[in-house]
């Protein structure tokens, strides 16, 4: 009993600790008051005038595009470079995932300047060197969330519907395709909230002019904090946690419906 | 019984620059089941994949029916397999699964319904329609696979060890459906095992293969009675393979003890390979054998008793109905009949002959 309370306890403080900075901000977005220290009431003022404010919005609006076309072509490339990634030979694979891998661990700040550097030699910066940017750091998520959906997917089956007479791309669509889906979701899912959440990458390749949120926020905060920036920190917050649940529930969601009309077909 | 449905001419396949078929040279004929028996990693996989398109061979031509069909794709090849692993699409029903094939051939949907019902009850799984795949058993899903397979009323179907994963009882009733199966349809099927006894008992024809090489193609009943080298008399059943040498026409010597036989045209004192089978070996008094001997070990095994027997230096293995307690002095007999000789491998490409033991 003693030692259960105690765990409970253990668990709660750590939450208590992960999320306290979250929760006060969200508190503050809140909060009438323009201090920080005094609780002056209930408002929704600062998300109202966040919604109004120009620089706010067409930041928003930059991240939105930013993010679903990047999410959008590197789910694509990075679906095809795994299934290419999977038709090779052992060793080959090795080398290639290591590759691809060397980004992921990369400090993002290296990642950004040596892009920039690269960028600066044959184009303006702005939105479309962001765009790059972001499509080259979510290109490896994509691989490590469909390449173990392809390697458990066995390769006879694709052979067996070649076997039944399918073409290689129907073949393909028909058998394959279910079965990676799930990844190519869930790959599709950790590129938004990969770019969502990227400052410093965005940071180097964005040049003057274009703003996406992060870097938005960034350079409002040098300025002095408005409590719009709360209103606008909690917004994205939920966006990335409900994004993030989407990603992880689905899928159960459908496992789970999968396996009651198995238990229903018994 | 006679066309030649299917040629192999000189066919070589190598992986990573290990040779795995070497100039391997083949006929399947029409309506026949043939069965490419062999030990693991021998090439019988690599052999059925070259005919069902999935791998091109390095070397050779393969003819369907006359026609070459060495790089046609998989899907354009009048030909079924059932895959050694199971290869159900797993998102799909069992009906679906079986459509599969039915529906890329636009067939009607009353056809491949009554089809797919057909093929259900010759599998003998009526009312499996609606299933999931997960929802089965290894055997039931292979059951399916063949289902699969021959609703396309292929020209001929191809079998992966599709019983390996089955246990003993499941994997004769399966024989016996294949077997059945075969002859309800009429197709050529090339079938693919490891196990001689299967081989034995469902083929027309057997072909042991060992190491990428051909060792001996023939009825069943010649694989077993006439096995043309130690290693598919080893490979058939557990036998006694001893150095003999041949001394003259129906004279051999082995454990320097000669015995009248019935071969001839090996010439004189040539080595030789002596096959006898356990349950060729007659226990006599010790006065009437060609040799004496101990019983050192004695199994029961149901229908027989399994002996070894020490005698001039050679532990032969014996079947007899006898029981015969462990430390009993007995003489050795064979029949002159059932003494089979073999050539010794000579070449270097016949060392793939050699038993590993
Ligand atoms: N894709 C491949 N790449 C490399 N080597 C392979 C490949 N496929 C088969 N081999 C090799 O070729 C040899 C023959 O393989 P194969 O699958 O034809 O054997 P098998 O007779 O079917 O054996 P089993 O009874 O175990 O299925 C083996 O040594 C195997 O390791
Ligand atoms: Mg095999």
């Amino acid at each position: 009993m003693v030692k259960k309370c105690a765990s409970r306890l253990y668990m709660f403080l750590i939450f208590l600790f992960l999320y306290l900075p979250i929760i006060v901000l969200i508190i503050l977005s809140f909060n009438n008051s323009k201090t920080r220290v005094v609780w002056g009431g209930f408002t929704l003022d600062w998300y109202k005038s966040c919604f109004q404010d120009e620089k706010i919005m067409s930041a928003f609006l930059t991240t939105i595009q930013i993010t679903f076309l990047s999410a959008i072509l590197s789910t694509l490339i990075g679906t095809l470079a795994a299934i290419g990634i999977s038709a090779m030979k052992k060793r080959q694979q090795t080398i290639y995932l290591g590759a691809t891998n060397i980004p992921l661990l990369n400090a993002d700040i290296v990642t950004g300047i040596s892009m920039m550097l690269l960028f600066v030699k044959f184009m303006d910066l702005g939105f479309v060197t962001v765009l790059v940017a972001h499509i080259t750091f979510s290109i490896p998520y994509v691989i490590l969330n469909v390449l173990p959906k392809l390697k458990a997917c066995n390769r006879s089956t694709y052979e067996a519907a070649l076997d039944l007479g399918a073409s290689p791309l129907y073949a393909f669509y028909k058998v394959t395709w279910p079965e990676i889906r799930p990844g190519v979701f869930s790959g599709f899912m950790m590129a938004i909230t990969m770019s969502l959440d990227d400052f410093s990458i965005t940071y180097f390749t964005k040049g003057p002019g274009v703003n996406t949120l992060s870097t938005m926020l960034y350079t409002e905060l040098k300025k002095g904090i408005k409590p719009e920036l709360y209103a606008l920190s909690t917004i994205l917050f939920f966006a990335v946690l409900f994004i993030l649940l989407l990603g992880n529930v689905l899928p159960q969601k459908k496992a789970q419906r999968a396996l009651s009309k198995q238990q229903k077909d018994l | 019984m006679s066309k030649h449905l299917i040629d192999f001419i000189d066919i070589s396949k190598s992986y990573d620059g290990s040779l795995v078929l070497d100039e391997l040279n083949l006929y399947i004929r029409e309506n026949e089941f043939l069965t490419l028996l062999g030990p693991s990693g021998c090439g019988k996989t690599t052999t059925l994949r070259l005919l069902g398109g999935f791998e091109t061979p390095d070397q050779g031509r393969i003819l369907f029916d006359g026609e070459d069909i060495t790089n046609l794709p998989a899907n354009e090849r009048k030909l079924n397999t059932v895959f050694q692993k199971y290869s159900l699409f797993p998102h799909m029903s069992i009906a679906e699964n079986i459509a599969f094939g039915l529906k890329i051939s636009k067939k009607s949907k009353a056809y491949i319904n009554d089809k797919i019902k057909y093929a259900l009850k010759l599998v003998n799984l009526d009312g499996f329609e609606n299933r999931s795949v997960d929802s089965l058993s290894g055997g039931q899903q292979q059951r399916i696979a063949i289902a699969r397979a021959i609703v396309n009323e292929p020209k001929v179907l191809l079998l992966d060890e599709p019983l390996g994963a089955l246990d003993l009882k499941l994997r004769q009733n399966m024989q016996y459906e294949l077997m059945r199966l075969k002859e309800e349809l009429g197709i050529t099927f090339v079938y693919v095992t490891h196990d001689q006894e299967e081989a034995l008992t469902m083929s027309d024809t057997i072909v042991v293969m060992n190491q990428g090489y051909i060792q001996q193609i023939g009825t069943p009943e010649m694989i077993y009675n006439e096995p043309e080298n130690a290693f598919v008399a080893d490979f058939i059943g557990h036998s006694n393979i001893i150095d003999g040498v041949m001394l003259d026409d129906r004279l051999v010597e082995i454990l320097g003890v000669k015995m009248p036989c019935v071969d001839e045209g090996f010439g004189k004192n040539k080595p030789v390979d002596v096959v006898i089978r356990p349950e060729d070996v007659e226990l006599v008094d010790p006065a009437d054998g060609y040799m004496e001997g101990d019983v050192t070990s004695l199994i029961f095994k149901g229908v027989h008793y399994e002996l070894d027997v020490m005698a001039n230096g050679y532990e032969w293995l014996v079947h007899t109905t006898k029981h015969v307690p462990v430390g009993t002095h007995v003489g050795i007999r064979v029949t002159p009949f059932n003494i089979q000789i073999m050539h010794k491998p000579e070449s270097s490409d016949e060392k793939a002959v050699e038993i590993d033991e």
